[in-house]
């Protein structure tokens, strides 16, 4: 199959950000495609800009390279820009390594972070030339694969998707080029078939749904070969997966442009919220050894000035403080190379650390409460006293830092006018501290409507409406009018869309494909986003948004994922569901005794970690009295630096 | 950068084929990781945010590709010059390629203020030789060139005539320009819709191709590379620079 080049060259001239759509990366690869390797188009919905950073994508890309019988390419969304120029002269969505047609691959592989990318899949599918619908394709058409985060409830696309991958996609993706291998694109449903047997792969078109009413009554598959509950792909050892081993340098900036090195996988403070915390689980810590040789090399090889070392909590890590001072000292002298931190913990350890790393560049540091008052982050399990938070914004702002960022959410469970004030008044004592050091000193306050989430012990809780999230909004800006804090928030409005496609069920697919032909594509984007074409849909279909979105659920209710596992047992999150209501935290199963979420148990995983004792400093979980305070955590996001 | 007690270096490159939908933002930014990826001892600014000691010269409008493209870089150290080209080159993507280093004098003047006249090939899509050829005729004999632009996000119009020095067109409908940086350095992206505008023909489907010569330092009535313009007093007279200057 030929090259698009010559035809997408001159459309260059016409759009933003050209660079977008010419590959060269350092790290990218010429792929040698040969009838004999199945062809892999490894798609981000969304702009380069935010997916090229995908390390997901990037891992599996250099994976299926790696391997003699798969070649991958890349390919992003192309903004409404080039989409329009394409469309007008009936060109498909290309790969960025050899500007090959989409239809040109075996399979289009799909990355799916956020809800609100679904209708931009819709577009990719409809711009490579491939029926959106999976019962329209046909023998020669691509294999739709998705994978991602959002694809543990994976019904709201089930009828665009040919196959969907759960978990960990290292050793899976081998396992279905294996299937492909050798067959074309001959028939269809026998791959379909043979896919399904593939531990972790789920084929939605090989199970009928069934409803009661509104209600699901059951997802089941059609015949007995094709299991009744798919698990997820879990990687038991990170060590064995050093990648991505060629980081992509883009030549356009690009979110979190740095060299990122995963260090661990998986979570398990347990945050009630947090669906990333509870599909990942146990804890997979990458042996430190490897972290310093892949920081090095990485660094080497890349000429990046800034290294993350990313994880969900990353000052988790055993030994963090070994790693973190044998980076620094290696930087020692060359330059200003800078590291950050993503992490869940704030104390007096976790701002050392940042002092640490941050020695030049002092400009923001991350905090993230979650809720403001003590009795609300009991019920999300997120425990940090009033007192540990602010001495770690004491130390923060002593230390030099000028601005602290706080996040929070709203509409949690349980939640109170006075749990949304709390969050203004510890907006407030934060700014008091901070002008204690500095005249200059500010906060900044993010808010965001709480969407449940399924696999997580809240996928049961009734999500705050419109009306409601935006009256505790309006709260907390009355609350911190003239209060030095400045207050940011997002859309509510999204925030409920999100809500109809993460706990929706196979009858939301037709709402996204009408949102869609409305033509509502990046709705993550806030000056694209439009709740009207999602209202309209789901009026279209007959189907009630409250019903979706602000209903809470029940016990016996059958649950649109029902059939996918994450591993965890469906009573440990009712258990937690209920600790949540009566306002009891949960300690962290990596340093205190298993509480057989099921995840380790039912599947002969066991945590990954380099050492059995919490980290310096304490943590939740460790038998300290939490009420009396100690060194809790807090979660400090990301060091922003200022350019 | 000027005055510091550092070894400031100029070095010339190219940037051809895809990379040059980059913009001039990226281009510095892809020349930062390459002098890094080379672990060369470069200087730093003092103060909150440290920044490598790199300038740059005029800019090359986004999608435009140059043979004749220039930065200074301030070291700490003296470094093999004549092993940079190789040595920068392998840090950047296909298509940036760094094709002539040179020690440079301490306090030479900088880029931006000392180059004064630029050269380009031009290549008009889809408008035949003798259409182009008569276009630029006329250009060269117009007393002024209105094109209206935008310069910093606000529509203006530029006058692009008295920068434009001299214009040439081969048998292939080639064009071939020096325009002036003073009194202001007209685009050469300026001097294209000037021609069309001449010729009457609109841009269509085909892409207009801006190619970047040569960009000349003249003083005392010499024309200079700006590689061979304020050479190191210890660099071997602009050797290096000569020698190079026959593979442009
Ligand atoms: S099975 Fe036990 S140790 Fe494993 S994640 Fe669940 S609670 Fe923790």
């Amino acid at each position: 199959m030929s090259t698009l080049w010559p035809q997408i060259e001159p459309l260059l001239t016409k759009v933003e950000k050209p660079a977008r759509y010419i590959g060269m990366e350092s790290g990218s690869i010429q792929p040698d495609h040969r009838p004999d390797r199945v062809a892999w188009l490894l798609v981000y919905p969304d702009t380069y800009e935010i997916g090229l950073p995908n390390q997901g994508l990037q891992i599996l890309y250099e994976i299926l390279n790696e391997r003699p019988d798969a070649v991958a390419e890349r390919a992003y969304a192309p903004w409404i820009d080039l989409e329009a120029l394409l469309r007008e002269r009936r060109l498909p969505l290309f790969s960025l390594e050899t500007h090959r047609p989409a239809r040109a691959f075996d399979v289009l592989a799909f990355n799916l972070s956020a809800e609100l990318v679904y209708t931009n899949l819709l577009n990719c599918l409809d711009l490579a030339g491939v029926a959106v619908r999976a019962e329209d394709r046909a023998d020669d058409d691509p294999l739709v694969v998705v994978g991602g985060h959002c694809t543990y409830n994976p019904e709201p696309l089930a009828d665009f998707v040919d196959a969907v991958v759960l978990g960990d996609g290292e050793e899976v993706v081998g396992e279905i080029t294996a299937v492909l291998a050798g067959r074309g694109r001959r028939d269809r449903a026998a791959v379909l078939r043979d896919l399904a047997a593939v531990p972790g792969v789920y084929v939605p078109c090989l199970y009928d749904v069934e409803y009661d009413g509104p209600f699901l009554a059951g997802v089941r598959p059609r015949c007995a070969d094709v299991p009744a509950q798919v698990d997820k792909r879990t990687v038991a050892d990170l060590a064995e997966w050093p990648y991505p081993k060629h980081q992509l340098v883009p030549l356009v900036e690009v979110v979190h442009d740095r060299l990122n090195v995963e260090i661990f996988r998986g979570c398990t403070r347990g945050c009630r919220f947090c669906q990333a915390g509870m599909i990942t689980r146990p804890v997979r810590e990458r042996p430190a050894d490897q972290v310093r040789t892949m920081v090095r090399e990485g660094l080497r090889r890349s000429g990046y000035d800034e290294v993350a070392l990313t994880s969900l909590s990353s000052a988790d890590f055993s030994g963090i403080e070994g790693v973190v001072a044998d980076l620094v000292r290696d930087q020692e002298g060359t330059g200003c190379v800078s590291l950050s931190l993503p992490s869940l913990r704030v104390d007096a350890f976790t701002v050392g650390i940042a002092s640490e790393i941050q020695r030049v560049r002092r400009t923001g540091l991350t905090f993230a409460p979650e809720a403001g008052t003590w009795r609300m982050r009991q019920v999300i399990n997120k425990l940090i006293t009033e007192d540990d938070l602010y001495a770690s914004v004491d130390a923060a702002y002593s230390q030099g830092w000028r601005r602290v960022k706080l996040y929070f959410m709203v509409g949690l469970p349980t939640e109170t006018d006075e749990d949304t004030l709390g969050i203004a008044e510890l907006a407030r004592t934060v700014v008091a501290i901070g002008r204690r050091h500095t005249r200059g000193a500010s906060a900044t306050v993010s808010v965001g409507g709480f969407v449940p989430k399924p696999h997580t012990p809240f996928q049961w809780f009734g999500q705050n409406g419109v009306p409601e999230l935006r009256r505790k909004v309006g709260l907390l800006r009355d609350a911190l009018r003239k209060s030095g804090a400045q207050l940011r928030w997002h859309d509510p409005a999204a925030t409920f869309v999100e809500g109809i496609a993460s706990r929706g069920d196979r009858r939301i697919g037709r709402v996204i494909e009408r949102v869609w032909r409305s033509g509502a594509t990046f709705q993550e984007w806030s000056e694209r986003f439009d709740l009207a074409p999602w209202l309209d849909a789901m009026d279209a279909e007959g189907l009630d948004p409250d019903w979706y979105v602000t209903r809470h659920r029940h016990r016996e209710e059958v649950l649109p994922w029902s059939h996918i596992s994450a591993g965890l047992h469906e009573d440990f999150l009712w258990d937690d569901w209920q600790a949540a209501l009566a306002e009891h935290g949960l300690p962290d199963c990596r340093w205190t005794p298993c509480y057989d979420c099921g995840v380790c148990t039912d599947h002969a995983l066991e945590h990954v970690v380099g050492s059995a004792r919490p980290p310096a400093g304490g943590s939740q979980g460790t038998g300290q009295d939490l009420r009396a305070g100690g060194l809790v955590p807090v979660q400090f996001r990301e060091l922003a630096r200022a350019r | 950068m000027r005055g510091d007690a550092g070894y400031p270096v100029r070095v010339r490159f190219a940037k051809q084929g895809k990379v040059r939908f980059v913009s001039h933002r990226d281009v510095a930014r892809a020349f930062e990781r390459s002098l890094r990826i080379a672990q060369l001892p470069v200087a730093f600014t003092a103060g909150f945010a440290p920044r490598p000691k790199v300038s740059f010269g005029l800019a090359l409008g986004v999608g435009h590709e140059s043979r004749a493209e220039y930065l200074d870089v301030e070291l700490r150290d003296p470094v093999d010059v004549p092993a940079l080209p190789a040595l920068l080159t392998d840090g950047m993507p296909e298509g940036l390629a760094v094709t002539g280093a040179a020690a440079l004098a301490p306090r030479a003047p900088a880029l931006q203020e000392s180059v004064t006249a630029v050269a380009y090939e031009l290549r008009l899509a889809d408008l035949a030789p003798a259409v182009v050829d008569a276009a630029a005729s006329a250009a060269a004999d117009a007393a002024n060139l209105t094109v209206a632009t935008t310069r910093k996000g606000k529509p203006v119009v530029v006058d692009v005539a008295p920068s434009l020095r001299r214009v040439d067109v081969d048998a292939a409908g080639g064009v071939t320009v020096e325009l002036s940086t003073r009194p202001r350095a007209a685009r050469p992206g300026e001097l294209l819709t000037a021609l069309r505008t001449l010729a009457g023909v609109e841009p269509g489907e085909g892409e207009d191709r801006v190619l970047r010569t040569h960009q000349w330092i003249e003083r005392d009535g010499a024309r200079l590379e700006p590689l061979a313009a304020d050479p190191a007093p210890s660099a071997p007279s602009g050797a290096d620079a000569r020698a190079l200057e026959a593979c442009v």
